[in-house]
């Protein structure tokens, strides 16, 4: 059906895309420490060593009802349902921040479970819909 | 399907469709606009802010479905020889590179209120300025190299690179912890976007996409003719 020539080019290409295929997926492997934007406190939970002075980000949920003000500093814990990380930080939080929703926290560990944060990011979710709506899910609740 | 595609198909459409296509975007972007804007609802958390979202997104689908078809054509082209494949390609080529810069600086905009951040350099934003950089490199290799024969071979490559990207940027969101939302529609589950928010994006998402396709004939049109004009030359 197919010239010989055309039969050539198209398992000549596919070689080639199989190829860069494999690369890519070894470059991005290895790479995947970085790659990722945030560790959760699962991923700080395992790691062998904790560097104290290097600046990392954690994210999660706010837990519900950790949110407390000391003075200038806020404190709260950001959890992904298995392993928590206490997060303080002096300054402002973004409008979006919440209990019980997504958040990124960027500064430097103390320990496993102490992190001192310098910046913080509100991450929101996939789910859009209007405010009544949202109500309505609520009262069913 | 192809055979519309054919050089002398298309230079045979005359200005009438393309200047009704160019009506009935104008209307759809209309309807769309004002849907948007006025009569869709505030989100519960993001409020106002959630209406960038109508042009992001349609953006951002735009510019990676443009990037496919420049892959897919290239592939044609290079598989099977079709002469004007290169030249659907190099027509697409503008219209995804614009589409990209606008759901970048949209996505920019939306962030600072969101996120709290103007930029950052997650899985999803990085490989988005990515796609950004094969969209000028191929636009690049059209205007610089002059000689035809050698710009179809150079674009072809950036154009088959560039496709490893695409997916990439498509899963970034669920491969890797990323500061972007994942995907609000998707095929194989329900949207996660309340239908009084997924209509007037679906109107926006239309009416973007007949305005590329005004553009994308329009640009066609004038290279064919371009085309023909330097053979003639040649033959000469």
């Amino acid at each position: 059906m197919l010239a010989k020539k055309v039969k050539l080019r198209i398992l000549y290409l596919a070689i080639f895309l199989v190829t860069i295929l494999i690369i890519i997926f070894f470059i991005l492997k290895s790479l995947e420490n970085n790659v990722v934007y945030f560790f959760s406190p699962t991923d700080i939970y395992n790691k062998p060593i904790i560097s104290t002075n290097e600046k990392i980000r954690v994210g999660g949920l706010v837990k519900e009802g950790s949110f407390k003000k000391k003075g200038k500093n806020v404190v709260f814990i950001i959890t992904d349902l298995k392993n928590d990380v206490i997060v303080s930080f002096a300054g402002l939080v973004p409008n979006l921040f919440a209990e019980g929703k997504g958040v990124v926290a960027e500064g430097k560990l103390k320990d496993k479970k102490y992190f001192i944060a310098d910046k913080i990011l509100a991450k929101h979710d996939e789910n859009y819909m209007p405010p009544e709506v949202s109500k309505a899910l609520e009262e069913v609740k | 399907m192809f055979k519309n595609f054919l050089p002398n198909k298309i230079l045979s459409i005359n200005n009438k469709l393309i200047n009704n296509l160019a009506s009935l975007m104008i209307v759809i972007l209309l309807i769309g606009f004002v849907y948007a804007i006025f009569i869709s609802p505030p989100d519960y958390i993001q409020g106002d802010a959630v209406r960038i979202m109508y042009v992001h997104v349609p953006s951002s689908f735009i510019s990676l479905g443009c990037f496919a078809l420049i892959g897919v054509a290239s592939i044609l082209n290079l598989i099977f020889k079709i002469k004007y494949m290169p030249l659907v390609a190099k027509s697409l080529a503008p219209i995804g590179a614009v589409f990209t810069f606008t759901s970048i600086v949209t996505g920019s905009l939306w962030g600072k209120p969101t996120w709290g951040i103007w930029w950052v350099w997650d899985a999803r934003l990085t490989s988005m300025v990515i796609l950004f950089c094969f969209y000028i490199s191929y636009i690049a290799t059209w205007k610089f190299i002059t000689n035809y024969d050698k710009a179809i071979k150079i674009s072809t490559i950036i154009a088959i690179l560039g496709l490893f990207n695409l997916p990439v940027i498509k899963y970034s969101v669920d491969w890797w912890n990323t500061l972007h939302q994942p995907s609000s529609i998707t095929l194989t589950s329900a949207p996660t976007i309340h239908y009084t928010m997924l209509l007037p994006l679906l109107v926006m998402l239309l009416g973007l996409a007949v305005f590329s396709l005004v553009i994308f004939l329009m640009k066609y049109k004038s290279e064919l003719i371009k085309f023909k004009i330097s053979s003639k030359k040649n033959r000469k």
